[in-house]
């Protein structure tokens, strides 16, 4: 067995556990199975390249590669614009569909069918815009350093690894210790009951889209920034992401965290047993036993 | 002739949707359970009758030369074993699960079909599926219309079964689960077993669909089942009408004419190198009408007939919901 798959399966992991904290979040908040979740991330990754590209018209400067990464300033500005364009993404696809379906009082399922309409039309608008051919954030090319026991990665990889774990503490920190996450999960226990309490549920919806949607552009701009940047990259996304958020329990942060490192760990290695053909077939098994065996995940509570 | 021929084509092609559709309205529309994986299913039937009468290849195993009859037979089977697997697995969680479930199903099945190059010929496909009527190739709008005909036989037979099962016991006791599981339930209805058995049901039709399609077509290939049919699908019903047979029939011919017609529309107006971009527009329209309808006619053009039973006539009315 390979060390190097531990690197490679905890960088693909950070991808998919970020991702999967803004599925998990509108899973337990908003009651419902988000198909058009792996779609911001490859919104995200295309709308920070888009505003890559005019930072980088404003000032040639910031596409200079800062030493040891690949990349200059001008991907973490572009990103934060990307984040704040992808919560706008996201705050109006709530307000033209899933809130309207919301205030009629559909069914969960009408609006996971209406989540899976939009994925489409949202990843074929992409296609369209920007065509199928991979986009890059830098041309600039990476030496893998070694870490010892036989691992490598570049400095980015690190910086990605690093970032994800800042991002999960800071993010499980605000949802158990602040105002607003002490509402957030009243709302996911019970949200009418919350309502009556005073809570600000539509306050505690848009938080969680802005979440969601916050680490879905970051998500994507690290794959982007690793692997490379498609109209359907989040799609290909979408079966890791639900298997991390089930596996780690529905709602819970570092579950989803957990669950996407664990299924990042199983793919690396799997893939040298099964071969990299039968990657994405890797998070449906771990799926089915996690239905099989613990359908609550690993840090839910029983009877979800 | 010719273009009656092609009419009669693009209605056989049309008209096998409508049996995926049937299949999916007994899940969805009488019981309220939501697969994503339908492309799957459908892939799954295809595969199946394909392998079993196929003459013999010498680069696969299967090609066992049997009759269509029994291909469509063992697509059914198999299709039915399947759902039921996934019922099992999920239907006793919240509905949602399946829903990931299914799109797991089909992810897991287009890798086997890309993979197993032994079984199902990989990314090549398979080719030399017996078609009906073979004997006519020649002459186009015979063979054409001899299909059709005998794929609207198929598309009737399963209406009728599936209009007699929703008006027998078994049909009010599926809707009675679905408005109200509680009650159902305290009526003495299982509801996990009416919800298995209908998925079952959805799953055996929509893998016969699936072969019916590929003897038409004679060539099968992963590419045929993405989860782009499954989007397709899914269109056809609501717009059709979900809950309602003849609606589901409708819009399948519908939403494949809109798909045809903007497909010739797109390759008319756009230049050759911007024609696979533009396709992806034909996909955002479809997807756009699936939201728009969800949200302002979610019963569809042909609404369901609500009725308890057909002696006490309908009661839509005083239903309107």
């Amino acid at each position: 067995m390979n060390p190097q798959a531990i690197i490679d399966g905890l960088i693909s992991g950070s991808t998919i556990g970020l991702g999967a904290i803004g599925l998990t979040l509108t899973y337990s908040i908003l009651r419902f199975a988000n198909f058009t979740h792996g779609d911001f991330l490859a919104w995200g990754a295309y709308l920070t390249l888009t505003v890559a590209g005019v930072l980088g018209g404003l000032a040639a400067g910031l596409g200079a590669p800062v030493y040891p990464f690949s990349f200059g300033w001008g991907l973490p500005l572009a990103m934060f614009g990307g984040v704040l364009l992808t919560v706008a993404l996201t705050l109006g696809l709530d307000r033209i569909l899933f809130g309207k379906l919301r205030a009629r009082g559909a069914d969960a399922i009408i609006i996971v069918m209406a989540s899976f309409g939009a994925s489409m039309a949202l990843r074929s608008l992409l296609e369209f815009i920007f065509t199928a051919k991979p986009a890059y954030f830098t041309k600039a090319l990476q030496i893998a350093k070694p870490l010892g026991f036989g691992m490598r990665a570049t400095p980015d990889q690190l910086l990605v690894i690093g970032l994800t774990a800042v991002l999960v503490v800071m993010l499980h920190l605000l949802v158990t210790r602040s105002a607003t996450g002490r509402a957030m999960r009243a709302v996911s226990e019970n949200p009418s009951l919350a309502g009556v309490y005073g809570v600000d549920v539509d306050k505690v919806i848009r938080v969680t889209w802005i979440i969601g949607a916050g680490m879905a552009c970051i998500a994507g701009v690290m794959a982007g920034l690793l692997v490379q940047i498609r109209p359907y990259m989040g799609f290909d996304l979408l079966l890791p992401l639900f298997s991390a958020a089930i596996l780690g329990g529905i709602g819970s942060i570092p579950g989803a965290m957990l669950g996407g490192l664990m299924i990042g760990l199983a793919e690396a290695f799997a893939v040298q047993i099964v071969g990299a053909e039968w990657r994405a077939a890797i998070s449906f098994v771990i799926l089915v036993l996690v239905l099989m065996l613990r359908p609550q995940g690993l840090f839910g509570q029983k009877g979800v | 002739m010719e273009i009656l021929a092609y009419a009669a084509f693009f209605l056989t092609i049309a008209l096998t949707y409508a049996i995926i559709c049937l299949g999916l309205n007994v899940q969805w529309g009488q019981t309220g359970l939501f697969n994503v994986g339908i492309a799957g299913f459908v892939g799954l039937g295809a595969y199946v009758s394909a392998a079993l009468t196929t003459p013999d290849a010498a680069a696969r195993i299967g090609g066992f030369d049997l009759p269509i009859v029994i291909g469509w037979l063992a697509a059914m089977v198999a299709g039915g074993i399947l759902a039921l697997a996934v019922g099992l697995l999920t239907l006793r969680m919240r509905s949602d699960y399946l829903a990931i479930t299914t799109f797991g199903i089909a992810v897991a099945l287009q890798l086997v079909f890309q993979n197993t190059e032994s079984l199902t010929g990989g990314a090549f496909g398979m080719a030399f599926i017996p078609r009906p009527f073979a004997g006519l190739q020649g002459e186009a709008f015979a063979f054409n219309a001899l299909n059709l005909a005998l794929t609207a036989t198929v598309v009737l037979l399963c209406y009728l079964l599936l209009e007699h099962l929703l008006r027998s016991p078994w049909g009010r006791a599926l809707r009675a689960v679905r408005e109200d599981e509680v009650a159902a339930q305290a009526l003495g209805k299982n509801p996990i077993l009416l919800r298995i058995q209908a998925f079952a049901l959805g799953g055996a039709i929509m893998a016969l669909a699936g072969a019916v399609q590929a003897h038409f077509i004679g060539f099968i290939a992963p590419g045929n089942y993405l989860p782009m049919m499954t989007f397709q699908v899914w269109a056809m019903l609501i717009v059709g009408g979900s809950g309602n047979n003849r609606g589901a029939i409708l819009g399948a011919i519908l939403v494949w004419a809109i798909w045809a017609l903007s497909g010739a529309l797109i390759s008319e107006v756009f230049p050759a190198d911007q024609q696979a971009r533009a396709a992806s527009l034909q996909i955002v329209v479809i997807g756009v009408m699936l939201c728009v309808i969800l949200l302002w006619r979610p019963q569809g053009i042909l609404p369901e007939v609500r009725s308890v039973s057909r002696h006490l006539g309908r009661r839509n009315k005083d239903n309107s919901k």
